[in-house]
């Protein structure tokens, strides 16, 4: 691969940025999107953001966990009793990865 | 350095056109009186809206998990083989971080570059979505401006911009609230990722810090739970997710997402309760 052809592609990776962020934000005209579909859209970002949480708490390199030893089910649970404590995302990064080191420094898990 | 010149030209008050809420009046001459009677007014610049301030304030909670994963995706791209200006090139005009992650050992190997891009493309698909709820709020700015503020909406900003204004109807707060957001969360995707670039292997990967990413996701998550049907279409989007995690270039995400639309229109369906009038704006 030539610097210039680098180039080339990671300007339109930037492009296909671009595309896909706006892609419903180019046409001027209004769009007809059926009404049940603007409505279901509501569900879009809470499914997303599952989509992405799942499977990085429930499985390693793509099945699903078989042990309770993972340090990541217990870090799981404190971020999430801290998260319904207090109400902070900040605080529930920091409680849920101080817990995941803890049991991996102190068990190996 | 470009790439910061840019941000900071785009809060320049300059570049704020009074925001125009034509929404239901279409014609030409509704649209001037509302653009005069908007423009009377003092302009305010962008950066001091406070709901700029309260945009930037929402996002810095997970401002530490994003810098977390902007930190990984630089050590990632660092030990990738690319050279790293081209690299550093990368991370700061491709900004979007799973699709870089993507294509990166596909342009190491040296594919064609139609199937860097066709990756990036499917990686990137769940933002399609995502612009269709954009819609809603910015369709009435120019499209070059519609598209500038498109370039910059990552995942959280989506997220978060939608607890804010759950409304779909625009609003004048929507634009400064989007901008505080975009600006937090560029810096702290961004200057993580120049480091990580940087430092490289220095960082050791057993710190779990790719789990404060997954943790602040996951705080986010709850805060969008608030009755049955987001619990139920959480729980779906979820299994879903899980279930087809063994698709290629993540498409498990648009299949979590389509099955989360599908039960949580289903349970809105099915559930009687009164009809807001002001929620029927279809």
């Amino acid at each position: 691969m030539t610097a210039l052809e680098g180039v080339i592609a990671v300007i339109g990776l930037a492009l296909i940025t671009i595309l896909t962020r706006g892609f419903f934000l180019i046409p001027e005209r209004e769009l007809p999107l059926p009404a049940w579909l603007q409505q279901g859209l509501r569900y879009a970002p809470l499914a997303a953001l599952v989509a992405v949480v799942a499977p990085e708490v429930v499985m390693t390199q793509g099945r699903l966990i078989s042990t309770w030893m993972d340090a990541r089910l217990p870090a799981v649970l404190a971020a999430t009793a801290y998260f319904y404590w207090r109400r902070g995302i900040l605080g529930t990064i920091l409680v849920g990865t101080a817990a995941l080191l803890a049991l991996k420094l102190a068990f190996g898990w | 350095m470009s790439r910061i010149r840019v941000v900071s030209n785009l809060l320049k008050p300059r570049s704020l056109d009074p925001f125009v809420p034509t929404h239901g009046a279409r014609s030409a001459l509704g649209r001037t009186i509302r653009r005069m009677s908007v423009s009377d007014a003092a302009p305010q610049a962008l950066w001091r809206h406070p709901e700029f301030a309260r945009g930037a304030r929402e996002m810095t909670g997970t401002a530490l998990g994003i810098g977390a994963w902007g930190l990984l995706t630089g050590v990632a791209m660092a030990k990738s083989g690319l050279p790293l200006p081209l690299a550093a090139f990368m991370s700061l005009i491709v900004f979007a971080g799973s699709a870089q992650l993507a294509a990166l050992p596909l342009l190491a190997g040296g594919a064609p570059l139609w199937v860097v891009w066709a990756t990036a493309l499917c990686v990137n698909l769940r933002f399609v979505i995502f612009s269709a709820g954009w819609r809603r709020y910015f369709s009435d700015l120019p499209r070059a401006r519609r598209l500038r503020m498109a370039y910059f909406a990552a995942d959280l900003n989506y997220v978060l911009f939608m607890r804010r204004f759950p409304d779909q109807r625009p609003v004048p707060e929507a634009v400064p609230y989007f901008w505080g957001g975009v600006v937090l969360n560029w810096t702290a995707w961004q200057v993580p990722s120049m480091i990580g670039l940087f430092v490289g292997d220095r960082i050791p990967s057993e710190w779990g810090l790719g789990f404060a990413g997954t943790l602040a996701l996951l705080a986010l998550t709850y805060s969008l739970l608030h009755d049955r049907s987001t619990w139920i279409a959480a729980a779906v989007a979820g299994a879903a997710a899980v279930a087809a995690y063994a698709l290629p270039l993540k498409l498990n995400i648009l299949v979590a997402i389509a099955a989360a639309v599908a039960i949580g229109l289903l349970i809105d369906h099915t559930t009687t309760r009164p009809v807001d009038p002001e929620e029927d704006l279809t």
